[in-house]
């Protein structure tokens, strides 16, 4: 079985790519030291880096978001979650326990987080943007019981080394994108999972009729949303060395929606590509560091944005596909 | 604009069929004119310069064989698809459709071979959309509504057209799909295999009103693979093969089997069509379901299931085959009686639970609930085998392609290649790669609902074939079908509901077109050697 | 969460230098607070909480969850119920006429906190509590310009929300307290919407933008948690928060205290949460001798510095931020 195919949708996932090149080669226009890198304190310092690091927790997100919405679906609740897991994690740090008790505490609330919001689409056949939209109004409330309210801070030198720490240079959350996202490919391309998901989120009706367990698989993707959206937490949380219940993952699944559209996966359910994703979000995680660099005064902030995400969106639909080859046959 | 129309309509659709001759039209100026036209896909040429004239009151065969060309010269007569090269002339004039409602305001009203009506709005909805009668320059809904009933009145359907379409079965989504058509065409009706999953009766009424409308000078192209239907109701036929024109016939100068050459490019035993299955050794039974049945849904009934035997299901459209067929693969799951496989008890709880018990289902409505439309033909085939096997067993890329180039060769499935989303073939082809889907699961006990639905002669005698063959192997059938003669044709036994019930089982030489209608339309139960004296 | 709750008493009322009127004792005061949503709001509710118990007021709080509807209907109820006071963090300015304009008619006192609302008739309220934020950011300014004492100095503002109030009024104190001092230069201004993240985020391009930050002479965060992000961005680039760079913030958080005993950040100016207790004064005289209070009482802007950093950190660090 070829690893290739997870680029095989829109051939080679060359326009997410190109969209890459060209948002980073504005941010060179914008800024020219863009692409300088030096080291410090043995880790790579640089804005590149600073992409990186910071557009891995919308990354991550965008994991297990793929798959939710390859199944038609779509999981509102990752920012709670994330917020959620960020104060289960803080308060466990600030509390003394250990790392791994810690890591498998919040990763199994998410895990939790993610089951409840699978059987509800699943089993209780709740539309999945209202059933997930009752964690997310909710999630910041348990998040904030959990945290007493407080920002929860603490001096846990493991936890930090979750956000803080490096492996050949790069920033640990980096190293961890990178990893759960080849992994997450390996697991849908390598089993059959990719082709159920694939196949529920195009027709699920035919799906079930065909004998594909629609509900176990609509499950595992919320629960790996979960799960993703847990160590998300985990690394947001490390980063700031503390929990903040009201802001942790605040509107980062629209962000996390946004990276898988950019990267070419439908709304409608379907065809999806994990690794395009992550593309996509480092495509929204340069804007905005461009944005940041370029100094333009904040209140055009989201208008930058949106005017970007316009022509992206634009740029990459299929109208535009037929259009172009329209003007050829002219 | 939208009130001419409608009232154009309520003055006609009272007329009386006219027993004037609207066959004269045939020689003059044709009214829809097409030379040349071209059309590809990547990897198909689906048009290769093909002709064909529409004349005033005419009924035109539009004939071939499963992705021989047929819907795609329909789509882009309508401007579904930009047409790669060639001219089409309506009247004399030059036209080029940019869209369906662009058609339909030159005077072309169209069913396409896939229903594609709005399922969450009401019947009354879909049939005005985009042109609903205003009152005072207001929508009126109730308007709309009465309107409504009465042009479904003129089908012979009395249905509340408040509720939503999808609510409906094929059949009736199907007629609302024809009717509209129908009241949109003021020059030319297309109809892509409307009568596909009509039963006799409403396929008469479709005739009747055909032929009302041929009066008025209408000219109408008929898609089917019911020969049958030409012979009753067309004028002419003009036949493609591959994309290409073969040619067009009167149909009074024309015999059946010269039609069925033309279309697939060579002959076809006359008797391979309709021959009475002979009768082989049946094994004991391992299937048995007894008081088997769900409220509401399908009165209870007792089944045995032996290898090697094939029983038809036949009935009036709403009689229950469908729901018969859900119940038995467990896509509702009966609330009475018991199933057992092999002496052991077997609880159909749900589609996986019967595919792991050995059954497959291939559904009547292929669009909803058979393709999955993005994914390849590969995909499509390979997915109840792998839904079986579970996602942690994964069939190798190379196996899964070899799976599926097996069919694909077996079935003759007319495909550039095995990685073609699906949705992208043929009707028929679709039909066959579901076909596939199951085959590869080698199941024990196959249902087909409506399983020739849209397939070309041809591929209908190749499936016959198959199902034979597979039955010589020792599989089980249960075959729903509208088409009586087929069902005769394969049937050891047959099943004949009405109702919701199951009213009698109709068995070995009995089995024979005139006792199972008798059956269908006897009033009573049947008795279990057919129909009541 | 008992013990802790227990502490925090204990600790608040000790900390507390001035005492509440005695007289107050007795009274019964409706509270209808905007909601939790940030550590400062649930610290004003604490807070409101301890100062009741202080002057034997009983206090009943009840949470709007951000809606204005849920205040309204709160309001009634407190009016039904015969409070003796009703105290009021509007959600937002408009809308307020008719459910005030019904206590009034019950004659009950109502005292708003923290925030104010549009009206034109003002007797609809005793008195509004509130600090003035656009003071506070000239606080941040005033220092700052002292502490570089005529040096060249460039500072990067690390904004609240975009359009918020607070974040207007910050910008526009602290501009108009650096305006007559050319030495001090506002180089570069993002949003980081009031969040250690994003505070973080900014902070570190604002350092690549400035030469790794060898340009940057002082940071004002328009609140402290942005502050507190910053200084790790600006600690994971090889530099000295508090050192290298000046840091000056608002809010006054506990955790901001702990940074400046450490030496990583030099000012910041607080925004009390005590706003209830002068309220309490207010409704308090009010009630005794008929005092009017003026209509608009001040909170006050206090600058700290790391000196007190230690003891401030003890005394707030339970208190709920
Ligand atoms: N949108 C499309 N994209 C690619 N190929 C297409 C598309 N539509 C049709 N084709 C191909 O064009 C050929 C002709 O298809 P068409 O639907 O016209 O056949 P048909 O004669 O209507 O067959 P059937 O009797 O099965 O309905 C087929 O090979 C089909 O796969
Ligand atoms: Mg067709």
């Amino acid at each position: 079985m070829s690893f290739a195919r997870s680029f095989r949708l829109s051939g080679t996932g060359a326009p997410q790519l190109a969209t890459l090149a060209v948002i980073l080669f504005a941010n060179w226009l914008v800024f020219p030291e863009f692409f300088d890198l030096r080291m410090q304190d043995g880790r790579l310092f640089g804005s590149l880096i600073d992409v990186l690091n910071r557009g891995a927790p919308v990354a991550i997100l965008a994991i297990g978001m793929t798959l939710v919405i390859a199944t038609k679906g779509v999981d509102l609740s990752v920012g709670a979650i994330m917020a959620i897991c960020g104060a289960v994690a803080a308060t466990m740090a600030s509390d003394g326990y250990s790392l791994p008790v810690i890591l498998i505490a919040a990763l199994a609330v998410g895990l939790v987080c993610g089951l409840w919001n699978g059987l509800l689409v699943a089993v209780l056949d709740i539309q999945p943007i209202i059933a997930t939209l009752i964690l997310m109004v909710t999630g910041r409330g348990i998040a904030q019981l959990i945290t007493e309210g407080q920002i929860v801070t603490f001096t846990h030198q493991g936890l930090i080394a979750i956000a803080g720490s490096s492996f050949l240079g790069l920033p640990m959350p980096v190293v961890i994108a990178v990893v759960l996202g080849v992994a997450a490919a390996a697991l849908v391309r390598l089993t059959a999972l990719g082709l159920l998901v694939e196949s529920i989120g195009v027709n699920r009706t035919a799906s079930t009729y065909a004998g594909v367990d629609s509900r176990s698989v609509l499950i595992t993707a919320y629960v790996v949303s979960g799960l993703c959206a847990a160590v998300a937490g985990i690394i947001a949380a490390s980063d700031i060395r503390g929990a903040d219940a009201n802001n942790a993952g605040l509107w980062l699944e629209l962000d996390a929606i946004l990276a898988v559209v950019v990267g070419g996966t439908s709304l409608f359910g379907g065809r999806f590509s994990i690794l395009l994703s992550l593309v996509g979000a480092m495509v929204i995680q340069a804007m905005n560091t461009g944005i940041l660099l370029s100094g333009y005064p904040p209140e055009l902030n989201l208008i930058v944005k949106a005017v970007v995400i316009v022509v992206i969106l634009v740029v990459q639909s299929p109208v535009a596909g037929r259009l172009t080859t329209f003007f050829r046959r002219r | 604009m939208t009130d001419d129309r409608s009232t154009a309509h309520a003055a006609t659709s009272g007329a009386p069929a006219g027993p004037g001759d609207h066959r004269s039209g045939a020689d003059d100026a044709p009214l829809l004119e097409i030379r040349g036209l071209s059309k590809s896909f990547p990897g198909v040429r689906a048009l290769d310069g093909v002709d064909f004239r529409l004349h005033a009151g005419e009924v035109h065969a539009l004939l071939g064989e499963n992705g021989a060309g047929k819907s795609t010269l329909i789509k882009v007569l309508t401007g579904v698809h930009a047409r790669d090269g060639g001219e089409i002339r309506l009247g004399g004039v030059p036209i080029d459709a940019a869209d369906t409602a662009d058609a339909q305001r030159l005077g072309i009203g169209t069913v396409y071979q896939e229903v594609n009506l709005l399922p969450n709005l009401s019947v009354a909805d879909n049939l005005y959309l985009g042109r609903e009668p205003t009152r005072f320059g207001l929508r009126s809904a109730r308007r709309t509504a009465a309107m409504a009933r009465e042009l479904l009145a003129g089908y012979g359907l009395s249905i509340d057209v408040t509720a939503n379409l999808g609510d409906y079965s094929v059949a009736v989504q199907q007629i609302v799909a024809i009717a509209r058509a129908v009241d949109l065409s003021g020059k030319v009706l297309v109809l892509d295999e409307p009568t596909a999953s009509l039963d006799a009766g409403e396929v008469q009424t479709l005739f009747g009103i055909v032929r009302r409308l041929t009066a008025r000078g209408i000219g109408v192209v008929f898609v089917t693979h019911f020969l049958d239907q030409v012979f009753a109701l067309c004028d002419r036929a003009t036949v493609l093969r591959n994309g290409r024109l073969v040619g067009e016939r009167r149909i009074a100068e024309l015999g059946r089997l010269e039609l069925v050459t033309m279309m697939l490019g060579r002959e076809l035993e006359a008797a391979q069509l309709h021959r009475r299955r002979g009768e082989g050794p049946k094994g004991e039974a391992f299937l048995a379901f007894e008081g088997f049945g769900r409220h509401a849904y399908v009165n209870p009934f007792d089944l045995e299931i032996r290898p090697s035997e094939v029983t038809g299901v036949a009935g009036l459209l709403g009689s229950g085959r469908t729901e018969t067929a859900k119940l038995l693969f467990g896509i509702k799951e009966a609330d009475a009686g018991s199933a057992t496989a092999d002496g052991a008890p077997l609880r159909l709880a749900s589609p996986r639970a019967a595919v792991a018990a050995g059954f497959a289902f291939c559904p009547e409505d292929r669009k909803t609930e058979g393709i999955v439309g993005d994914l390849s033909v590969r995909e499509n085939i390979m997915l109840a085998l792998q839904a079986r096997r579970g996602w942690l067993n994964p069939l190798s890329r190379g196996e899964s392609k070899a799976l599926a180039d097996r069919f694909i060769k077996a079935l003759d499935i007319r495909t550039p290649d095995a990685e073609k989303p699906i949705r992208l073939l043929s009707g028929g082809n679709q039909q066959k790669a579901l076909l596939a889907r199951w085959l590869a699961t080698e199941p024990r006990f196959l249902i087909l609902d409506e399983p020739t639905r849209g397939i070309d002669v041809g591929a209908h005698a190749e499936i016959i074939r198959l199902i034979e063959r597979l039955c010589d192997e020792g599989l089980a059938l249960l075959v729903i079908s509208s088409e009586i003669d087929e069902i005769v044709a394969y049937s050891d036994r047959v099943l004949v509901l009405r109702d919701r019930a199951h009213v009698g089982m109709i068995e070995g030489a009995d089995v024979t077109v005139d006792r199972i209608v008798g059956a269908i339309a006897a009033e009573g139960p049947a008795t279990a050697a057919g129909v009541p004296a | 969460m008992s013990t802790r709750k227990l502490l925090l008493g204990a600790v608040f009322s000790c900390a507390l230098s001035f005492a509440g009127a005695a007289a107050a004792a007795d009274m019964t005061i409706g509270f209808s607070q905007i909601g939790s949503e940030s550590g400062w709001r649930a610290a004003e509710t604490s807070v409101s909480k301890i100062e009741a118990e202080k002057r034997g007021i009983d206090l009943k709080i009840a949470d709007a969850q951000q809606k204005q509807e849920n205040q309204i209907k709160a309001i009634r109820s407190f009016i039904a119920q015969g409070v003796d006071a009703i105290f009021v963090a509007p959600v937002v300015a408009t809308g307020w006429d008719d459910v005030l304009g019904e206590a009034k008619d019950a004659e009950i006192p109502v005292v708003l906190l923290d925030r104010t609302i549009d009206t034109k008739d003002d007797s609809l309220y005793l008195t509004a509590v509130t600090s003035d934020t656009v003071h506070e950011g000239a606080v941040a300014g005033e220092w700052l310009a002292k502490e570089v004492a005529g040096k060249d100095c460039n500072v990067v503002e690390l904004q609240g929300t975009v359009g918020s109030s607070p974040a207007i009024n910050r910008k526009k104190g602290f501009d108009e307290a650096i305006a007559s001092h050319s030495n001090i230069k506002l180089i570069r201004s993002q949003t980081g919407d009031f969040t250690r993240t994003k505070g973080k985020e900014v902070m570190e391009s604002f350092i690549k933008a400035e030469g790794g930050g060898k340009n940057i002479c002082a940071v004002y965060a328009h609140n402290d948690d942005m502050q507190i992000g910053a200084i790790q961005a600006i600690k994971e680039a090889g530099l000295k928060p508090g050192t290298d760079i000046l840091m000056v913030s608002i809010d006054a958080v506990p955790d901001i205290f702990k940074a400046m005993a450490d030496g990583e950040a030099n000012a910041t100016v607080e925004l009390t949460p005590n706003m209830a207790g002068p309220a309490f004064d207010a409704v308090a005289a009010f009630k005794a001798d008929g005092t009017v209070p003026p209509k608009w009482i001040q909170t006050e802007s206090k600058l700290y510095l790391p000196d007190t950093a230690q003891a401030e950190y003890e005394a707030r660090k339970d208190l709920g931020y």
